[in-house]
């Protein structure tokens, strides 16, 4: 019997095949691995937000501020670079410090004063989307030779596509993530947590150091997903990115990760993503429908997998009604 | 096995422990030895202080006063997780383990196998099926713990104690929810613990479970301990003697209201075998206007659950309550209170006051759900209404719209108290109506439960001090076993009567 964890998951990848083998069917370009590369390239930024909004919501909570983060980073980036002659890499990693110390800080106040993590996050969402005017008002280049190089760094794959620099950070991130989820004492606690917060708290695990470590770990995939957005646009606007804070969402729980907590994997935030793109593909690849349907499929997917979800759940004993 | 009863050789010791609550005097001076190798029963009636003094014990209240020794040191543990680090593992009736991990990483949190700083599954999970084999134990460890029975999750709780190298292993109430097979099961495990040095503290109000596996017993009542004795030692009658609160020889208590001259008129209230399956075996009663009924037993003998029933909280799946002579519908609270029923809870702060609330809204709650939430009370006569209960009852308040939440335990059940004698019921239910009040206010609240059966009201009243039920009742009924086992009339309402009704 397959153990009921991995149903969620299972599912993902069915919906992930049918899609794309519909796609293969209906268009004989779908199968070219042009598409494929594309898709990992366009998606790559979303994908990076997502694998650290799978560990928040994994510890049963939300991270609002994830695309104002991504635009935050991209402004500070341009003006580290533009303004103070900076190299990009040294600006990544200032911007990747402040990323992360802002999502540990969010992660302190919810922790500390007990405070919704939709609050304090919304909050960050708003504080950050108005530091982005404070450094700019417009979009900027971010011109860089390095930034140019980044932008045309290509491993070709075999038949026309190939896999960009953006992809292949992507790539690393989801390894990384889910190295960190299984196979650290961290990643464990995180969904001990969101599982039942207080027998977490009851068996002796950190949920206070946990909880800022989550909210560190997202500032810092956010603002790694910044990094790879700025980069792949070579540009940065204090408008990019609004609502990607939802996007990310909807590809963590279409990935199959339980909205409530202590269920779900990275890898299946991956095919989440993967997903939403693959539909986006296909609309784009019909010519006649409007892009509004990517949110109606992305919506009713949503629908299908939260049902799915509350099915799997409810058929735990011992689950405490409305744990995390 | 034999208790060694010398506190030198106590791997924990209680020493004059007092912990209060706002109102509440919740432990006393209490005093406990638990020694390696025994099974030492914890004993109380509801509210007697088991669970605080456990509490107390693992970390989750800081106490007020007294030492807590373990292993020869005095402890201070801050929160349970502490507790567990010393060597002191409790498990709980709702198991505190996580359903959505594995039985492995429930076994296994914190204590994973680790190669560079990663960790290393394979080990990990062989650990755990060895923690699981020693109880004898065989199930896929990898499956979620919630996809588990509770029973299992309980063993899979005891066997990460166990792994723990814990010491002491505190049970409080593990068999509420288990069968009978599982209980003999879990009482095996007990056993060879017990074998291999383990103390064991078990909660529980099974009497019969406490003599199949304990060799000391500890009872606890009012928060003061009334004594430690050896279990073969002990008979079952004296047992319940000392967890009522009287020993058997003293216990000739006069009747105070013989004189009062009950004459049987007023309303006639008829239950006639009310039940539920799994709940309570069929209970028939009558009552009449003027009169109060005792209901005694121990707890989880069917006293609150009969009470529930008659008040509709609980759906009866048999049995029918006749008021005069004509058949109620009892399918909700609702309809109990449009009946003219009214029950007091034993948990107010679950089931009865609105702590939010101002003293005033909580008071009228209940007549206005009797008119209907349509046709509101003048706030002049709402006023007037609470000035006048408050007055009546002598509720220590400064005014009429402090939320009760603010007040005392003993207040508050006047407040409910309160709420019902407004809304006029021909029958009141009290359950527990005196837990954890101060003696000021109990003596208050005995003689307005008397004055309110002058007007004609019929009184039920559960309760687990006999003294009190002796004290007030004309008539009483033992519960036992979820069953209805004796009604005692008049001169027969002795204490000790009650108690052989019990033990019987």
């Amino acid at each position: 019997m397959i153990n009921e964890r991995y149903y969620p998951l299972l599912a993902t990848l069915a919906v992930c095949a049918l899609l794309y083998g519909y796609g293969i069917y209906e268009h004989r370009a779908f199968s070219d691995t042009y598409v494929l590369g594309n898709l990992l390239t366009d998606n790559a930024f979303l994908i990076v937000t997502a694998i650290g909004m799978t560990f928040v919501i994994l510890s049963g909570g939300i991270d609002l501020s994830v695309g104002s983060m991504i635009a935050f980073v991209g402004v500070l980036m341009a003006e580290l670079v533009g303004g103070f002659g900076l190299h990009p890499l040294a600006a990544v990693v200032i911007a990747m410090i402040v990323g992360t110390g802002f999502g540990g800080f969010m992660g302190y106040l919810i922790n500390k004063f007990d405070i919704q993590p939709f609050i304090i996050t919304l909050a960050g969402m708003f504080f950050l989307r108005g530091m982005c005017f404070v450094i700019n008002l417009d979009s900027v280049p971010i011109s860089h030779s390095f930034v140019s190089d980044f932008g045309s760094f290509r491993i070709p794959l075999p038949g026309r596509g190939w896999l960009s620099a953006s992809a292949l950070v992507m790539l690393a991130a989801v390894i990384v993530g889910i190295v960190i989820a299984h196979y650290t004492r961290f990643g464990r606690n995180v969904y001990a947590i969101g599982g039942d917060r207080q027998s977490a708290e009851l068996l002796g695990i950190p949920v206070g150091r946990t909880t800022v470590q989550v909210y560190a770990l997202s500032g810092l995939f956010s603002s790694l997903a910044g990094v790879v957005f700025a980069f792949y646009t070579a540009s940065a606007y204090p408008l990019a990115a609004v609502g990607v804070e939802l996007d990310a969402i909807a590809a963590v729980v279409i990935g199959g990760t339980l909205l409530t907590g202590g269920m779900g994997f990275v890898i299946g935030t991956f095919f989440g993503g993967i997903i939403m793109g693959v539909i986006q593909t296909l609309i784009s690849f019909d010519g006649s429908l409007n892009s509004w349907w990517t949110k109606i499929m992305i919506g009713a997917l949503l629908f299908g997998f939260i049902v799915l979800q509350r099915l799997i759940t409810r058929s735990f004993s011992g689950l405490r009604a409305g744990a995390g | 096995m034999a208790a060694m009863t010398q506190s030198t050789s106590a791997i924990l010791s209680v020493r004059g422990v007092g912990k209060v609550f706002p109102g509440v005097k919740a432990l006393q001076n209490v005093d406990f030895d638990l020694v390696p190798g025994e099974i030492h029963a914890l004993l109380g009636e509801n509210g007697a202080g088991k669970s605080t003094l456990i509490k107390v014990i693992t970390g989750v209240h800081p106490r007020d006063a007294g030492r807590v020794i373990f292993n020869g040191t005095d402890i201070h543990p801050q929160h349970p997780g502490e507790a567990q680090n010393m060597g002191i593992s409790t498990v709980y009736q709702e198991v505190n383990l996580v359903p959505t991990l594995s039985v492995a990483e429930n076994l296994m949190l914190e204590r994973q196998n680790l190669k560079w700083g990663f960790i290393n599954w394979k080990p990990t999970i062989a650990a755990a099926r060895d923690a699981l084999a020693t109880l004898g134990l065989d199930i896929d460890v990898e499956r979620p713990l919630g996809s588990y029975s509770v029973a299992i999750q309980q063993l899979v709780a005891i066997a990460r104690a166990v792994a723990l190298d814990a010491r002491v292993l505190i049970l409080d109430e593990p068999t509420a929810s288990l069968d009978a097979e599982e209980i003999k099961s879990l009482f095996q495990i007990m056993r060879d613990l017990r074998g291999r040095g383990m103390g064991i503290i078990f909660v529980t109000h099974f009497l019969d479970q406490v003599y199949a596996v304990t060799d000391r017993i500890t009872v606890l009542r009012n928060g003061q301990r009334v004594g430690t004795f050896v279990t073969a030692d002990l008979a079952r009658i004296d047992l319940i003697g000392h967890m009522l609160g009287r020993e058997l020889a003293e216990v000739s208590s006069h009747r105070h209201h013989d004189e009062r001259g009950f004459t049987g008129k007023g309303n006639q209230i008829q239950i006639k075998n009310l039940g539920r399956k799994r709940m309570l075996h069929p209970v028939s009663l009558e009552l009449s206007g003027g009169e109060i009924v005792g209901l005694a037993g121990l707890l989880g003998s069917g006293r609150t659950e009969l009470a529930e029933l008659i008040f509709g909280a609980q759906k009866a799946d048999s049995g029918l309550v006749f008021i005069n002579g004509e058949p109620v519908m009892l399918r909700s609270p609702q309809h109990a209170i449009r009946s003219g029923f009214a029950l007091c809870p034993e948990d107010r702060k679950q089931d009865g006051i609105v702590a939010e609330l101002s003293v005033r809204e909580n008071i009228i709650l209940a007549l206005q759900g009797r008119r209907g939430w349509l046709r509101p009370i003048p706030g002049a006569e709402q006023q007037k209404i609470a000035d006048d209960m408050i007055r009546a009852l002598g509720i220590a308040t400064p005014d009429r719209e402090k939320p009760v939440g603010q007040l005392s335990g003993g207040n508050q059940q006047k407040v409910i108290l309160a709420r019902w004698l407004v809304a006029k019921p021909l029958f009141l239910i009290l359950d527990e109506p005196t837990r954890g009040i101060d003696v000021g206010a109990h003596a208050d609240i005995i003689k307005l439960i008397k004055e309110l059966c002058d007007e004609g009201l019929a009184l039920l009243v559960a309760s687990s001090e006999l003294e009190e039920i002796v004290a007030f009742a004309d008539r009483v009924v033992v519960m036992r076993d979820r069953e209805k086992v004796s009604e005692l009339v008049g001169a027969e309402i002795t204490q000790s009567r009650i108690i052989e009704a019990i033990a019987r």
